[in-house]
C-alpha cells in the first residue's frame, strides 16, 4: 500500500463550471499549506482529501485507499476541520461532541476517559457539560478540532479554520494545527499562518500554479493577487 | 453552566421524560386556574430544587413569550379572561417542564434513552440509532437556527426595513445552507457512511 496522499489527473466540474482541472499530486510532507482566491477551488481541493467531493475524473487515493470506493475508510485516516465550526459542531455539548467522534462500540467508560482527556489537552476539559453554542468562536474551533482529534487520523485537512477567528485565536489554533503529529494539510487566507508550513500549493482557476516551499510560493501567490 | 449537581440532575433520564410525559397529560385534566397555578408552582419550585437561575428559567419559555400572548389575546375574546389565562398558562407550564428536564438532563443521556424506548420500532423498519441522532440534531439545531434568525433581523434593522418577504428567505436559505453543512460534517466524521 503506497503511503501519503496522491492526486492523478484530478479533475472536478461542479454544474457547468470546472472547478480542478488536472491536478497532479503527492503530498507526503508533514505541513503543507493550500492558499488562492476566493473561487479558486482550494476548498474544493481539500475536500477531495477525504472524500467529501469526489473528482469528476482522475483519483484521489490516500495511502492507498481510493477515496470513491473506500469512503468511510479514508475519512478514518483523514480529519476535517470546516471554516465555521458551528457547522462542524453536531452535538448539543461539549463532551457529547466530542464524545460523538468515537464508535458506539467502545465501551462507555473508555469513551469517557478519552473525552475527557482530550479536552484537558486543549483546556476545554472546565467545559465539558456545558452548551456547543454558548462557548466563544475559538473555544468552538478549539472543540471542532478536539472533535477531530480524538479519533486519531493520520492526516487533518483543516479548511480556513481561522478565518472567522479573531488574531489571538488565530495564534492559538494556528500553532496547535502547526504542532500537530499528524500529516497537515491547511487552506488559509493568512499567509503567515501558511508561512509555517513545510509546503505550499497556490491555486488559481482550478490549476495548480505553484508548488514549492513557502517563502517562492508565497511569493508568486502575493504577485498573483497584485 | 446549566448542569449543576442536585437531585434532579441525578434522576435517570427515563424517570424524568416519564414524569414529563405523564405531567403533560395531566396538565391537561386541569381547567381551574388555581390548578394550572399550582402547577406552575411546582414546575418553579423544580428550578428552584434544581438551581437554576431565574435568568435561565425564563430563556426557556421566552421563545414562546409572543405566542402565548396572542394566544391569551385570542382566546380571551374567544373563551373569557379566566379561561384564557387557563390556557395560556398550560403552555407555559408544559414549555417550562421540558425546559426542566432538558436542563437536568445530558442530551445523550435523553437520547440513549429515547434509543432504548424505540427499540421495539425496529420490527416495523424504524432505526433507533438514527432517530436518536436526528433528535440530537434537532436539539443542537435549535440555537444554531435562532443564531440565524438574530443575524437576518439584525440585518434587517441595520437597514431601518422590517417585512416578513425579507425575514422569511434568508432564514429559510440560511436554514437549507446550515442543513447541507451538517451533511457534510457528518460525512466528514465518517456518519453519513
Amino acid at each position: 500500500m503506497s503511503s501519503g496522499i496522491v492526486l492523478d489527473d484530478v479533475h472536478v466540474r461542479l454544474g457547468d463550471r470546472d472547478v480542478l482541472r488536472g491536478v497532479d499530486l503527492r503530498l507526503t510532507e508533514h505541513r503543507i499549506g493550500i492558499v488562492g482566491a476566493n473561487g479558486s477551488g482550494k476548498s474544493t481541493l481539500a475536500r477531495l482529501l477525504n472524500g467529501l467531493v469526489l473528482p469528476t475524473r482522475g483519483r484521489v487515493s490516500v495511502d492507498g485507499l481510493d477515496t470513491a470506493r473506500s469512503g468511510p475508510a479514508v475519512r478514518r485516516r483523514v480529519g476535517f476541520v470546516f471554516t465555521d465550526p458551528d457547522a462542524q459542531i453536531l452535538m448539543p455539548t461539549v463532551a457529547e461532541d466530542v464524545e460523538y467522534s468515537l464508535p458506539r462500540t467502545l465501551p462507555r467508560a473508555e469513551r469517557a476517559r478519552r473525552v475527557a482527556e482530550a479536552l484537558t489537552t486543549v483546556g476545554l476539559a472546565e467545559h465539558a457539560e456545558h452548551p456547543a453554542h454558548l462557548l466563544s468562536g475559538g473555544q468552538k474551533q478549539l472543540l471542532a478540532l478536539t472533535s477531530v482529534l480524538v479519533t486519531e487520523p493520520r492526516v487533518v485537512v483543516a479548511d480556513e479554520p481561522t478565518t472567522l477567528l479573531d488574531l489571538r485565536n488565530t495564534r492559538e489554533i494556528a500553532a496547535r494545527l502547526l504542532a500537530l503529529p499528524q500529516q497537515l494539510v491547511l487552506v488559509s487566507h493568512d499567509l503567515d499562518v501558511v508561512a509555517g508550513t513545510d509546503r505550499v500549493l497556490v491555486v488559481d482557476e482550478g490549476r495548480l500554479v505553484a508548488d514549492d516551499e513557502p517563502g517562492p510560493a508565497l511569493d508568486h501567490y502575493r504577485r498573483l493577487m497584485s | 453552566m446549566t448542569r449543576g449537581p442536585s437531585a434532579l440532575h441525578r434522576l435517570p433520564a427515563g424517570a424524568k421524560l416519564a414524569a414529563l410525559a405523564a405531567g403533560s397529560l395531566g396538565l391537561i385534566l386541569v381547567d381551574s386556574l388555581p390548578g394550572v397555578l399550582a402547577a406552575l408552582g411546582l414546575v418553579a419550585a423544580g428550578y428552584a430544587a434544581a438551581r437554576i437561575s431565574p435568568r435561565l428559567a425564563w430563556e426557556q419559555v421566552r421563545p414562546v413569550a409572543l405566542l402565548v400572548a396572542i394566544l391569551f389575546g385570542a382566546q380571551i375574546w374567544m373563551i373569557g379572561l379566566e379561561p384564557a389565562a387557563v390556557v395560556a398558562l398550560r403552555v407555559v407550564v408544559l414549555v417550562a417542564l421540558a425546559g426542566l428536564v432538558t436542563l437536568t438532563t445530558r442530551a445523550g443521556d435523553l437520547l440513549a434513552t429515547i434509543e432504548r424506548a424505540a427499540h421495539p420500532l425496529r420490527g416495523v423498519g424504524v432505526d433507533p440509532a438514527r432517530m436518536a441522532l436526528v433528535l440530537s440534531l434537532a436539539i443542537r439545531g435549535i440555537p444554531v437556527l435562532a443564531d440565524v434568525s438574530r443575524r437576518v433581523q439584525d440585518a434587517q434593522r441595520a437597514r431601518g426595513r422590517r417585512d416578513v418577504r425579507a425575514y422569511a428567505v434568508p432564514v429559510v436559505v440560511g436554514a437549507l445552507r446550515r442543513a447541507d453543512a451538517v451533511s457534510e460534517a457528518l460525512a466528514a466524521r465518517g456518519r453519513a457512511d
